[in-house]
């Protein structure tokens, strides 16, 4: 597990582009950074992108077409491609009357998909004979904030968490640049725009959604400290557990059956999923604490905390995991949603850490990652 | 320094309620809900002497009235509610605790909350304890569940 720390600032959203050799960041500004992995664990910044006019709130970089994807406050959507050595913007008029939330490349590259505040998502693709950027909108029956994004593996599917409470599921369909797909455990009819799925039990903004590598299942982990799972099927079972800790925000799959989730605890934790039961379980706190050493408390020290905290024993000052802030985002580095061996996790104290699944595994005796 | 002697009426309006656009949830119909039984919980108050503090603490906690707007409800429910936890001996309040499900500490929270917003005589200072003996048994997810509830006990 290797923690870098880039600034002081929040690290807003990144992405890595296809070899894990670059990684882009927006510092919490107008910008995005991509910075270079050099050798003895240092990264270098080689390329800065100014084109946005409020902060960018999601950067997608599209592994096998080597496009970046930025949308911010500013309402717009830029697709950038190198050219050369520059990065150069290209604008997506997303028709958005609100920030930009959240945006993802689909599996295929040939569209995106921008969460925003105006209630709708905007589906870009491009069209060739205006050699430019189009989009079309799904507005319904979203009725608040979309906050997090996902594709299906089939390239039509998105899954949508909104500040409406609910988790979503919608065909993305587009006639111009894909065939027909075939029926998926959501559904077979799958016009533009149509609700395949629409979660209900959990309160509380949903922070981030997450397809698993099949697709047959989404996660997703809402504010009122719950993760949820649904398998999809004619009757989809929805299953949730209520966690004793701090929201989450951020939540990914390893394998079919474990989800990594990270939030406001500052740590990732393992959950476990069951389907024939329907349950999830708690895995585990994937977060190996430096084991500082023990100071004997001296019997001043044992008044004063009496008297301010009214406890004797030895309160943690410190934050005892590696991030020190809440961890916002994860990111799979190595392997895919079914089998997953690093993962990459940034936060809100300006840090990145790359987490090992087989080192974990082997340090945390209980934990079992199925 | 100028004083500002036109009609300033309009800050005071509400601009919320004429969004068009506003939020509103969805009516999940609360009719029947009855809140705990009166009657039921009566009876098993009188038997505190014997010692039946479960038994009332259990019937109270079942049927919260959550999807009700009937405030006069909900006020009685809490009544009833507060009357039990403070018939408790402050050492059985863990086991009490302990003793209920994940949504039983979760509903036992909403109530200590809504509890602490109309503070009586010694109301807090029974609340406080049963807090403390939740929150260890819940955790702070339990806590921002209570603030992220839609539908209140």
């Amino acid at each position: 597990m290797t923690y870098y720390n880039f600034l002081l600032e929040p690290i807003s959203c990144h992405a890595w582009n296809k070899d894990r050799t670059q990684i882009a960041i927006c510092p919490n500004n107008h910008e995005v950074h991509i910075y270079k992995k050099e050798g003895g664990g240092k990264w270098s910044k080689i390329h800065e992108l100014k084109e946005h006019n409020g902060q960018v709130t999601g950067i997608d970089w599209a592994p096998e077409s080597n496009r970046i994807v930025t949308c911010g406050t500013d309402r717009n959507a830029y697709v950038w491609i190198l050219k050369g050595n520059v990065w150069r913007p290209t604008l997506v008029l997303l028709r958005i009357n609100r920030a930009a939330r959240c945006v993802k490349w689909s599996p295929k590259e040939n569209k995106f998909a921008v969460g925003s505040g105006s209630r709708l998502i905007s589906i870009c693709y491009f069209e060739q004979e205006n050699d430019w950027w189009v989009c079309k909108h799904i507005k319904k029956p979203i009725r608040s904030t979309v906050l997090s994004l996902d594709w299906h593996p089939n390239n039509v599917l998105l899954a949508a968490g909104s500040c409406d409470f609910k988790c979503r599921i919608f065909s993305a369909y587009i006639k111009e640049v894909e065939e027909k797909p075939s029926p998926t455990p959501w559904g077979s009819k799958m016009p533009f725009g149509e609700l395949m799925f629409e979660s209900s039990g959990t309160d509380g903004w949903v922070h981030s959604i997450c397809f698993s590598g099949s697709g047959g299942r989404v996660a997703w982990v809402s504010h009122d400290s719950t993760v949820a799972v649904a398998t999809g099927s004619k009757n989809t079972v929805i299953s949730s557990l209520s966690s004793e800790t701090l929201p989450l925000l951020a939540v990914t799959f390893i394998t079919e059956n474990s989800l990594v989730a990270a939030g406001h605890d500052c740590y990732p934790m393992l959950y476990l999923y069951d389907e024939g039961k329907g349950t999830i379980t708690f895995g585990g706190k994937l977060d190996i604490p430096k084991q500082s050493a023990q100071r004997g408390m001296t019997a001043r020290e044992r008044f004063q905390n009496l008297d301010k905290k009214a406890s004797s024993e030895t309160e943690k000052a410190n934050l005892e995991s590696v991030h020190k802030n809440s961890i916002s985002q994860i990111s799979i580095m190595e392997g895919d949603k079914s089998k997953c061996s690093k993962f990459c996790t940034t936060g809100m104290d300006g840090g990145m850490t790359i987490w090992d699944v087989k080192t974990l595994a082997s340090s945390m005796k209980d934990l079992k990652i199925i | 320094m100028s004083k500002n002697v036109s009609s300033d009426r309009f800050r005071k309006v509400d601009v919320d309620e004429y969004d068009e656009n506003k939020f509103v949830d969805e009516e999940e119909g609360g009719e029947n809900q009855q809140g705990p039984d009166e009657g039921e919980v009566d009876s098993l108050i009188r038997q505190l002497c014997t010692g039946n503090v479960m038994g009332a603490l259990q019937a109270v906690l079942k049927n919260p009235p959550m999807n009700t707007k009937n405030q006069a409800l909900k006020d009685r429910a809490e009544g009833l509610v507060l009357k039990v936890l403070s018939s408790f001996k402050s050492g059985d309040i863990e086991k009490a605790v302990q003793s209920l499900d994940k949504n039983g500490v979760d509903l036992l929270m909403k109530y200590i909350y809504k509890g602490f917003e109309q503070p009586t005589e010694n109301s807090s200072t029974v609340l406080l304890q049963w807090h403390e003996k939740a929150l260890s048994a819940g955790g702070v997810g339990s806590i921002v569940r209570v603030l992220t509830a839609r539908r209140t006990v």
